[in-house]
């Protein structure tokens, strides 16, 4: 760590994995639900409990995004943080703010909670993603706009570099599109138009900007390999991300009152959205074959790899899967989708803030790297999670073709409660593998807690 | 890569390309918005279906439902449930539950009064009416 300031990515690293574990519990919540109807009803309603799941789940991503440029800038800036103060200031009010949602979530039923906090005076509350009251969306559009001033500050005053300007390029773009979490027409067809400008641009977009941002950082500390190749590599990537992508969002577009023509706008681009992440995959493992030093921590190296890997299985193989307008018109709204989901957000957003936590931890505690034993554990614990979360796409996808089967393509078609009733063998398999994540979790924690001598040398290969 | 595909030329790409592909979304979401009216059944779009769709969203309904296939996907679709089930089923539907069946998926008993009942029945039929390219493949959804 090379400016004192970096270190208020800390608590920001710490409150991702506090509320990663979170949403784990209330993914087994629902995992069980899905199996016995009324487990914890009506303590904790199915769409509460997936509220929760969702909606933690970005808010940990959030924080593991601002806590990596608070971690990056920085140094890539080549000068301390604009204002660390402010970056604390604005941790607590996000940690507040996040936690008194889910508890509003959890404590008051979502018809009061929509009365209480103002959904009368600007309805934007009960879509997909989007349920956080008025206070929560604005409370997250100060907390990004604070944020984003410090870091650019940060970045105007210092050197500038790509991976900088492409970080800023991303949390700017995530910030934007956020803003249409406030419009919400009357029209069921519009709203669902411009819903799809958050979540899709988000994710299939500007986040993507983000991802790469955050492994070009690591992989060029990691591996020593020169700035102006991996930046290169970079701009290649995001490119295709949104050359890709942008059009891309007519994939959503086939069945929601659009009009017929975005079947093939929709088809065509996201058949190519595979592309930015294969090349992230051979990005990713061409820098580390090149490498001009072996790192000591193996474990980043890992994660980094794992994040290339993974995020072309999840979002580009898996969303090839049901992107073509043919297949989707089948597909659209099963299983398939909850297993895309559940690998894309894993193994290209989860996996690479773990990237940039497991490289920068070690080195915000005094260390260049954490101890081999402490190591292993990591390096177990990515196993388990990425292991048992491709099971747990599998089984989903092997739950979604049958679901498709039964439901909408056999000759008497069953409805949609008694096809899940011929599913159930595969939702047992899911929650196991849902368990046997919680453990992979469990076990990446105590990693942090392990202790023994730490491994230093970083030996020159030639 | 070879020599002659520098930085430049890629952040260039990166540039350019982003540009002109946003500009031909923004042209693309610009003739789907003159061209829904007569897709999206927007002249049905009543004041009481208004109504009914913030009824939708205040009980958080996707979050267990899909409606035109979005949403979560613990209970059944609901853009087409006019056409599958009808308005009296959508009431006495609604009236008894939760069922309380041992170990059956529960909804929660949202005591909506007649007029909000109505009012989200309107909503799901002017939502059943949208052209959605011949969207589910068939009436189970």
């Amino acid at each position: 760590m090379q400016y004192k300031s970096q270190a208020v990515a800390k608590p920001y690293f710490i409150a991702a994995i506090a509320l990663f574990v979170g949403q784990i519990l209330f993914g087994l919540i629902m995992g069980l639900q899905y199996i016995i109807g009324d487990f914890l009803f009506p303590l904790i309603p199915f769409n509460v409990a997936r509220m929760v799941h969702t909606n933690l789940l970005i808010v940990w991503l959030l924080f593991g995004f601002m806590g990596a440029a608070y971690y990056l800038i920085p140094e890539e800036s080549e000068r301390e943080l604009h204002s660390p103060k402010l970056a604390m200031l604005m941790f607590w009010v996000f940690l507040v703010a996040g936690a008194l949602t889910v508890v509003g979530y959890l404590a008051v039923p979502y018809a009061s909670l929509a009365k209480m906090t103002g959904n009368d005076l600007l309805e934007t509350m009960g879509r997909e993603f989007l349920e956080q009251p008025l206070p929560t969306k604005i409370g997250i559009v100060i907390v990004a706009l604070v944020f984003l001033f410090n870091i650019s500050m940060t970045v105007l005053r210092g050197r500038k570099t790509s991976i900088s300007l492409v970080m800023l390029a991303g949390l700017w773009g995530l910030a934007i599109f956020f803003l249409f979490s406030f419009v919400n027409p009357h029209n069921l067809v519009k709203d669902k138009f411009y819903w799809w400008w958050v979540v899709h641009l988000w994710v299939e977009g500007v986040w993507e900007l983000i991802l790469g941002a955050m492994l070009a950082f690591v992989l060029i500390k990691v591996t020593g390999v020169d700035r102006e190749v991996i930046e290169k590599w970079l701009y290649s990537i995001i490119a295709m991300s949104l050359i890709t992508g942008i059009i891309g969002t007519g994939h959503h577009y086939f069945w929601i009152g659009a009009p017929e023509y975005w079947q093939w706008w929709g088809s065509i681009f996201s058949a190519l959205e595979p592309i930015p992440f294969f090349m992230m995959t051979v990005f990713a493992f061409n820098m580390v074959n090149r490498r001009r030093r072996d790192h000591p921590n193996r474990a980043a190296v890992l994660w980094a790899l794992g994040t290339g890997v993974m995020a072309f299985l999840g979002a580009g193989v898996w969303g090839f899967l049901h992107t073509l307008s043919p297949v989707n018109y089948y597909t659209h709204g099963t299983q398939i989708t909850a297993a895309h989901g559940h690998m894309a957000f894993y193994g290209a957003y989860a996996m690479v803030v773990m990237t940039m936590i497991s490289y920068t931890m070690p080195l915000m505690r005094g260390r260049q790297a954490n101890s081999n034993k402490s190591q292993v554990v990591e390096m177990w614990s990515f196993w388990l999670m990425t292991v048992s979360m491709v099971f747990i796409t599998l089984f989903l996808t092997a739950a979604g073709i049958l679901q498709v089967w039964l439901q909408r393509v056999a000759t008497s078609p069953l409805s949609f409660m008694a096809t899940q009733d011929q599913l159930m063998i595969f939702y047992w398999l899911r929650l196991a593998s849902g368990v046997i994540f919680l453990l992979g979790l469990g076990l990446y924690i105590f990693s942090f807690f392990v202790g023994g001598d730490h491994a230093e040398n970083s030996s020159q290969t030639s | 890569m070879s020599s002659t595909f520098t930085k430049s030329t890629a952040r260039n790409i990166f540039y350019g390309g982003s540009v002109f592909f946003f500009l031909l979304f923004l042209a693309l979401t610009f003739d789907t918005m003159r061209a829904l009216p007569k897709r999206d059944n927007s002249a049905n779009l009543t004041e009481s279906a208004i109504r009914g769709k913030k009824i939708w969203e205040t009980r958080n309904c996707i979050g267990c439902h899909t409606l035109l296939g979005e949403g979560a996907y613990f209970a059944p679709e609901l853009g087409n449930v006019y056409k599958r089930r009808g308005p009296d089923f959508i009431r006495a539907w609604m009236a008894a539950q939760p069922t309380g069946a041992p170990g059956r998926r529960q909804m929660p008993q949202f005591n909506l009064n007649e007029k909000e009942m109505n009012d989200l029945v309107e909503f799901l039929k002017y939502s059943s009416e949208i052209n959605t390219n011949n969207w589910p493949p068939n009436i189970e959804g």
